[in-house]
């Protein structure tokens, strides 16, 4: 399941909710993997006081569940849960959940980080940041 | 339906001054072509070699085809998660 959103959210809530949507799951997963990313306070030597996710409507929401399949066609796992925020997130915001959950570990922690790399590298998100030093558009690492 | 949806996204959008433009299709035959066409005057845009593409939502090189009607898009190197 994905699902993008323009406010701030509870990971852990969100997480529980998933699973309570799936009673069917109850007994048939024996590990959950689970990555969130949040927003710092400084990116690349600059204290960041704010900072807005710019998305492509459409095409984000089809890479993200093209992700999820993939993940799901390459290890044994149930449904994975991705959400990701946009819109203005203030420092310690939750930016980002993958949850996976699998019979066995390798494929939950292998999947959970299949999702969550190619993410970063070709879901169509933009950061802007509030710095110090004013404001920029944030560079890939 | 003879035109072409284009949209803008981050610094690039900013450079354009919009998020979305649409074009008369005549002439156009690839990605390519699309961005002369909307780059015209426009100062201050970042080399094409570092601009990402995508036609109806998938990505695409700079030499994909386009038709009237598809969507096309110009942004840069992404950064979510």
């Amino acid at each position: 399941m994905v699902r993008l959103l323009a406010h701030p959210f509870d990971p852990w809530a969100e997480i529980e909710s998933h699973a309570q949507r799936n009673p069917q799951w109850a007994g048939k997963f024996g590990a959950a993997a689970v990555f969130v990313g949040s927003l710092r306070d400084f990116n690349q030597g600059h204290a960041v006081s704010e900072m807005s996710l710019e998305h492509y409507p459409g095409m984000t929401e089809k890479h993200l569940d093209k992700v999820s399949r993939e993940a799901a066609e390459r290890w044994e796992i149930l449904e994975p849960l991705v959400i990701h925020r946009y819109g203005q997130l203030k420092p310690a915001d939750p930016i980002v959940v993958v949850a996976v959950w699998s019979a066995h570990r390798d494929a939950a922690f292998c999947a959970c980080r299949y999702i969550i790399d190619e993410l970063k590298t070709r879901a169509p998100f933009w950061k802007h940041e509030e710095t110090e030093a004013g404001h920029r558009w944030v560079t890939p690492e | 339906m003879n035109t072409i949806d284009v949209h803008f996204f981050a610094d690039i959008r900013e450079r354009f001054g919009k998020g979305q433009e649409f074009i008369d299709a005549e002439g156009i035959h690839c990605v390519k072509d699309v961005w002369r066409r909307v780059a015209g005057s426009c100062g201050g845009l970042p080399p094409v070699a570092r601009v990402l593409v995508a036609v109806n939502q998938e990505y695409a090189a700079m030499d994909a085809p386009v038709r009237a009607g598809d969507e096309v898009a110009f942004f840069p190197p992404v950064t979510g998660g």
